[in-house]
């Protein structure tokens, strides 16, 4: 959790250290009869606590390379490790593990399951962990007061507004102390006041908490929250 | 840890109408199988209750019941004095020598006729059979054509009751007693003096003879020595054993009962299949982000399989609550052995319903396998993309 104790947990990389190393990552794929390149020849690294926002139009191989960092999907060719693990060599159950304990995932569509609770939301990565009920308990209410909605824990998904629900992602993502926050559009699907809200949600988790996050966006405003930028077009990096 | 289980629940009250369906299709399922187990169970407690072990029943060697065996009254004489039986206060072997033959009724409702047994008993029979007792009237008295009734012939046939005239032989028999044995076959029976009843058929030999062991092992010492007696070819054994075999009466029904339910069965499986996979692909998102919070596909194939038994488990509460008030219901069956009516209760015991839960949870097992396999395996973006 984002606690003080925790924070000193996850960024036990020295800061500065990549946490994200990227080599010559390929991933070509067929539709229909065209040969589609989604990713050619990316090699980047993301530094430990950085706040990288991955730019891009639609269809140039931003939420590919995310998708990649998250070990859901896997390269044509080429090396990416993730806090020197290789990700790809990972079994299914490993990746899911491993995600468990390492990644915080918040969705463009926020993805919270309808039939539970705010708070039964941010419970479920913990459900894996070993944590107690009361533990469990304890970070939930962090997490959701955190992103200031500790006073929506038993609405569900219906209940809230768009940024509520963003915001009870962001939490889901964070109840486990992960060590990299992987944001798919987070803003995509919100109105301006929400998507500032979000923004600024990430910014401080970032600042404060030294969260590593890596944030895809089409949005050169949403982009502005972020450190470090980086163009991806037709699947190569740009800068 | 799993996935929550009221993750499922939940899933399952919010597509109720779905839900109620499958669920009512698995209810009738498991009501037809509840009620043919139900329908056994009270079969084989009627003969299980029948007899008492240490009562050795014998017949003529090779035949296996009482109505078409015949034992002479010489043969008589020579096994009620063999050693290890009981006698009573006079000092009087504990012997009977019965008569058993069928007679035709009409069933109440206008719903044709049944045979149902008449037994006639010898002086001992009455005491042979302890477990009977008058619920009205009086024993049959010798000499003046009377008969007792067991109480489910007169819930199961017209215008049995006390007083009543019934038809058969060569005249007219006086209901004067109503006796209940328990819920056993004797209930089922008629009883009458066994010599004026002789006289009436035209039958001078007995159909069985019972004997009262004095001990469990003088019992089993009786079916040893009347079976290895060439001289008399006769078949001997304990009277519970006698009608534990009987149980076989109700095979028709377990299979025409069985295969009703199998085929239902099908039918509720690939209902439940077809919830399930709606459900499937419904959520694929929701299962894509489970998968990227961290939880395995074998937790995801354990997720929706266990939300198929919940479904099917709940049809099955709601089809034993509907069968429910049918226990104790009276019903009757041909009995296999001796040709005649058998009336029996349906029993819904604790086990029938424990072997209809879990019916009902293999159900949710064989329809909701193939979906959640099919939950576990999806690709993780594809599903994400709806």
């Amino acid at each position: 959790m984002s606690t003080q104790t925790s924070v000193s947990h996850s960024t036990s990389a020295a800061a500065g250290a990549p946490i994200v190393v990227v080599s010559h990552l390929c991933k070509k794929f067929q539709r229909d009869s065209f040969a589609v390149v989604a990713l050619d020849d990316v090699s980047m690294q993301i530094a430990a606590g950085d706040f990288v926002a991955l730019m891009g139009p639609s269809g140039s191989g931003k939420s590919t390379l995310l998708n990649m960092i998250a070990a859901i999907d896997h390269p044509t060719s080429g090396e990416l490790r993730v806090m020197n693990e290789n990700v790809f060599a990972f079994s299914d159950h490993q990746a899911a593990q491993w995600r468990n304990r390492h990644i915080g995932y918040i969705f463009q569509t926020f993805n919270l399951l309808p039939v539970l609770t705010a708070f039964e939301n941010v419970e479920l990565p913990l459900l894996l962990t070993r944590l107690s009920k009361a533990e469990r308990r304890e970070h939930v209410e962090l997490a959701l007061q955190l992103v200031g909605l500790g006073d929506r824990m038993h609405h569900l998904p219906k209940q809230l507004s768009g940024g509520q629900e963003q915001r009870v992602a962001i939490a889901r993502a964070l109840a486990a102390d992960p060590t990299l926050l992987l944001a798919d559009e987070p803003t995509g699907d919100l109105d301006s006041g929400s998507a500032t809200e979000v923004l600024e949600i990430l910014t401080r988790l970032n600042r404060d908490h030294g969260k590593t996050v890596v944030m895809v966006t089409h949005d050169p405003h949403a982009a502005t929250y972020a450190r470090t930028v980086r163009h991806l077009e037709k699947g190569r990096l740009q800068n | 840890m799993a996935i929550p289980i009221r993750y499922n629940l939940r899933n399952l009250r919010l597509r109720w109408g779905a839900t109620l369906m499958t669920a009512l299709g698995v209810a009738l399922t498991v009501a037809v199988a509840s009620f043919i187990l139900a329908l056994l169970s009270g079969l084989q407690r009627a003969f299980q209750a029948s007899g008492n072990p240490l009562n050795v029943l014998v017949m003529r060697k090779g035949l296996s019941d009482e109505v078409s065996s015949s034992i002479s009254r010489s043969k008589f004489g020579a096994i009620k004095f063999l050693p290890g039986i009981a006698v009573n206060a006079q000092g009087r072997p504990l012997a009977s020598g019965d008569l058993v033959v069928v007679v035709s009724l009409r069933r109440r409702g206008g719903d044709g006729r049944a045979n149902v047994t008449l037994r006639g008993l010898g002086l001992q029979g009455l005491a042979l059979r302890s477990g009977a007792r008058l619920l009205s009237g009086h024993w049959p008295q010798a000499g003046r054509r009377q008969v007792a009734v067991g109480v489910a012939v007169m819930r199961q046939f017209q215008n049995i009751r006390l007083g009543a005239r019934l038809h058969f032989g060569k005249g007219d028999w006086h209901v004067v007693g109503v006796f209940q044995d328990h819920g056993s076959a004797f209930d089922s029976e008629i009883w009458a003096p066994r010599d004026e009843m002789a006289a009436d058929f035209g039958r001078p030999d007995f159909s069985s003879v019972l004997l009262r062991a004095a001990s469990p092992a003088a019992a089993s010492a009786l079916v040893r020595d009347i079976e290895s007696d060439r001289r008399l070819k006769l078949h001997a054994l304990t009277e519970t054993s006698y009608y534990a075999r009987q149980t076989s009466s109700g095979a028709p029904i377990a299979f025409i009962g069985g295969v009703i339910a199998f085929i239902m069965a099908i039918g509720a499986c690939f209902a439940a299949m077809n919830t399930m996979y709606a459900a499937v692909a419904y959520r694929a998102r929701e299962i894509a982000t489970l998968r990227i919070l961290g939880f395995t596909r074998p937790s995801i194939l354990l997720s929706f399989v266990l939300e198929s038994v919940l479904l099917t488990l709940f049809g099955g509460v709601l089809g034993m609550l509907a069968l429910l008030p049918w226990n104790g219901l009276t019903t009757g069956t041909l009995n296999s052995t001796t040709f005649s009516e058998m009336v029996f209760r349906l029993r819904f015991t604790p086990h029938v319903l424990a072997d209809a839960l879990l019916f009902a949870l293999l159900l949710g097992l064989i329809g909701g396998l193939a979906p959640a396999w099919h939950a576990s395996r999806e690709n993780i973006l594809t599903a994400l993309r709806g």
